[in-house]
């Protein structure tokens, strides 16, 4: 695993806060010498604030940045980079949008940095060149770069970085301002260009597929923390929670709960699986990739069977929505249509199946005690079930409540508390909602309701679904 | 109808503003002592100027000279300290930018009058002698929220990560400063020099209470001072047509550019 000999770059316990914010939270990765690494995550993940942080615009409050360096006397050691300005570390970035020098032309943009360096004019000429000719952009060199395309323009930004031999390229959602057909060939251009110069890339971006595309290894953020690491393969495979397995692909999520090992069960059916570990009879999250269901009107060794709702042709595929014996919604990819309001057969693979441990089981909440009824929790007053033990007012507590038992209102009046709704999750037969409380506390809810991400929503709960633990009763 | 009503009142409009000048040029191709007599075509007034035969001799090119260069001085130090203040503003966020912006507001606004009044009481209070120093000061103080204001809007357009970039490819701050950011400024750092010049150029009420007492004069005070005496000194006359048609040249230069950069940009 961690080999210290290839590694470039070593980030340990990383966190940043603006103001009340904390924007990452204990990030720990390290980055391996000529690897292509893709920051993953949706916006305001905190992927550009660890970027940032590598090219030294910010500093951390918390952790270490180790990078490799090359010192004065041409030895290379590996060193904290805490309070190296910028312009001082072994690393250039292509901008988000660019960032081109209107007042120089094209060849005097890619010469800024070597100008700076104080390289001999005749070697600038022939990198400049060289670079030019690697981003076929050759005739381009007298241009203005306000007269450039986008696309051309993201050239030359690429030119400017790589003209400096950085030992790593930094680039911040390099594709994000060009059209699709486009982006796709910079892709392509820029997975050859990672493996001619053999320069570490470390990747910043928001599109799964892009990052699935380029990457040797995906790094998924999300809410300013590492979920997971891996190759693109184990990551679209093996995803460890829900959130990945929601953003990377598409994906059916469910309920299931892990019979004993090997033994999975979910939409009503026992299944074989390869996942070990998890326990018996504990609750679980299972994935199903939409290609991964083999439907039939007649299938040897069908395991379950369902209705078929709806039919699109996808361009390659068709995607179906089926309902199931059991009233889950599965999400079907197949080469063959089937027709809706037919019954259809369906079989999975036990290596097709990905268990996860369940991130959580019900809501935990830090709360305080009024009284024997009342407790304080997302700085609103909840009255709850009689608190058992003794009961000191103003005692810190835990509140314990099912996700199925916290009611959403439509007006924000109408609830003890009021909230955002944050994330949806599909879980099959009920959405699986991420609530973000008015005092930036989360809280999780099943229901058969269909909400949109933004709604703003009254939070109810009834006081005998609230269960309060005091302190001194979770010491027994 | 209502069409000839809106052009004739655009032309008495231009007539009304322009009137004066005009007058004055005219009256500067005659050599009559009281402005208004008309004694026949001639260039003896300009001749005078440059020969120096005036009759008000060596003061009145002692005011010029004094004129322009507290104009320059002034100028270019306000276009430095404006530059770096809007520079300091832009950075800034939320309440204190807006703060700042406003505070930078209020000189601009402020008659005059107070301003010289209170930079008088200032230096007085200070113990500072008046003369060349105080009135420069004063100049730089009332000029520089122009510049301020004249180079905020090219920092906004300007592509946020432009300094970064700077930086990332070796830059230290100052060379990022001299290499990408004052290029990208230039244009607003040249008209908020022209506009500190020109606002230097005609003061009169400021540069009155800071001169002192040691008979610093500059064109306006000298004008004024010349007209209390009993009649303008007939070579003023065709020196104001020339500062008139220099301004003028410059104006028509300025947008003639603007123009061009504008077509080569798109």
């Amino acid at each position: 695993m961690k080999d210290n000999k290839n590694v470039i770059i070593d980030i340990e316990h990383l966190s940043k806060s603006f103001g009340d914010h904390q924007v990452l939270k204990d990030i720990s990765l390290y980055i391996r010498k000529g690897e292509f690494v893709t920051l993953l995550g949706p916006s305001g993940c905190g992927k550009t604030t660890l970027l940032r942080m590598i090219a030294g615009f910010l500093q951390p409050d918390e952790g270490t940045i180790m990078m490799e360096w090359d010192s004065k006397g041409g030895k290379t050691e590996f060193r904290d980079v805490a309070g190296i300005p910028p312009h001082q570390r072994p690393l250039n970035t292509v901008f988000q949008r660019y960032a081109l020098f209107p007042h120089l032309d094209v060849y005097d943009n890619i010469a800024f940095g070597l100008k700076l360096q104080g390289v001999p004019k005749d070697e600038i000429d022939t990198r400049v060149r060289k670079v030019l000719k690697l981003v076929s952009m050759s005739d381009y060199e007298d241009r203005d770069v306000e007269s450039l395309s986008g696309g051309q323009q993201q050239r030359v930004a690429i030119a400017r970085a790589i003209v400096n031999r950085p030992k790593v390229l930094l680039l911040d959602e390099p594709l994000a301002a060009l059209d699709l057909k486009m982006r796709q060939d910079m892709q392509i251009e820029l997975k050859e260009m990672h493996q001619k110069l053999g320069i570490t890339f470390i990747y910043v971006t928001h599109d799964q597929s892009e990052a699935l595309t380029l990457s040797d290894t995906v790094v998924v953020m999300n809410e300013g923390k590492i979920q997971q690491i891996g190759t693109p393969i184990d990551i679209y495979n093996e995803p460890v929670n829900s959130f990945v397995a929601d953003f990377i692909g598409e994906s059916n999520i469910l309920n299931g709960t892990m019979v004993h090992d090997r033994k999975v069960n979910f939409i009503g059916h026992d299944f074989d699986c390869v996942d070990e570990g998890f326990g018996e009879n504990n609750p679980v999250d299972v994935v199903i990739r939409p290609e991964d269901v083999y439907l039939g009107y007649e299938l040897e060794g069908a395991q379950f069977s369902g209705t078929v709702k709806s039919c699109v042709f996808k361009g390659v595929h068709y995607e179906m929505y089926v309902d199931t014996d059991s009233g889950n919604e599965l999400q079907i990819q197949d080469y063959d249509a089937f027709e809706p309001g037919r019954t259809v057969q369906m079989l999975i693979h036990p290596d097709d199946i990905q268990v996860m441990k369940k991130e959580r089981v019900e809501n935990v909440i830090n709360c305080k005690v009024i009284d024997e009824t009342h407790i304080e929790m997302f700085g609103e007053e909840f009255e709850c079930s009689a608190i058992p033990g003794t009961v000191e007012s103003g005692a810190p507590a835990k509140a314990r409540i099912q996700f199925s038992k916290v009611d959403l209102m439509d007006h924000e009046e109408e609830g003890n508390a009021s909230g955002e709704v944050w994330f949806i999750l599909y879980k099959g037969n009920h959405y699986h909602l991420t609530v973000k409380t008015e005092s930036g506390e989360y809280v999780y809810v099943d229901t058969n309701d269909i909400w949109d991400k933004g709604d703003l929503v009254g939070i109810k709960i009834l006081p005998e679904d609230i269960i309060v633990e005091t302190a001194d009763e979770q010491e027994k | 109808m209502k069409k000839l009503f809106a052009q004739a009142y655009i032309w008495v409009l231009l007539v009304l503003l322009y009137a004066p000048i005009v007058f004055i040029a005219i009256f500067s191709f005659t050599e009559a002592r009281t402005l208004g007599n008309w004694t026949g075509f001639s260039l003896e007034l300009y001749k005078h100027i440059f020969t120096g035969g005036v009759s008000g001799g060596a003061s009145l090119m002692a005011a010029i000279k004094n004129t322009l260069l507290i104009a320059l001085v002034a100028a270019t130090f306000s276009t430095l300290l404006g530059t770096v203040s809007a520079i300091g503003i832009y950075n800034l966020k939320g309440r204190k930018k807006k703060t700042i912006q406003f505070l930078n507001n209020i000189p601009m606004i402020n008659p005059d009058v107070i301003t010289g009044v209170s930079l008088f009481l200032l230096f007085v209070f200070l113990h500072f002698s008046q003369g060349y120093l105080t009135v420069i000061l004063a100049h730089i103080s009332f000029c520089t929220p122009y510049v301020v204001l004249s180079v905020m809007p090219k920092l906004g357009q300007m592509n946020p990560n432009i300094y970064e970039a700077a930086l990332d490819l070796g830059a230290t701050p100052s060379q990022a400063l001299r290499k990408v950011l004052i290029p990208q400024l230039r244009p607003g750092m040249v008209s908020g020099f022209i506009l500190a010049f020109t606002m230097s150029l005609d003061d009169f009420a400021v540069t009155f209470f800071t001169r002192g007492t040691i008979g610093l004069e500059t064109l306006s005070t000298y004008i004024y001072a010349d007209a209390r005496k009993g009649g303008l000194t007939p070579e003023l006359r065709p020196l104001m047509t020339l500062i008139f048609t220099i301004i003028l040249v410059l104006l028509v230069i300025m947008n003639v550019r603007q123009a061009r950069t504008k077509k080569t940009t798109r």
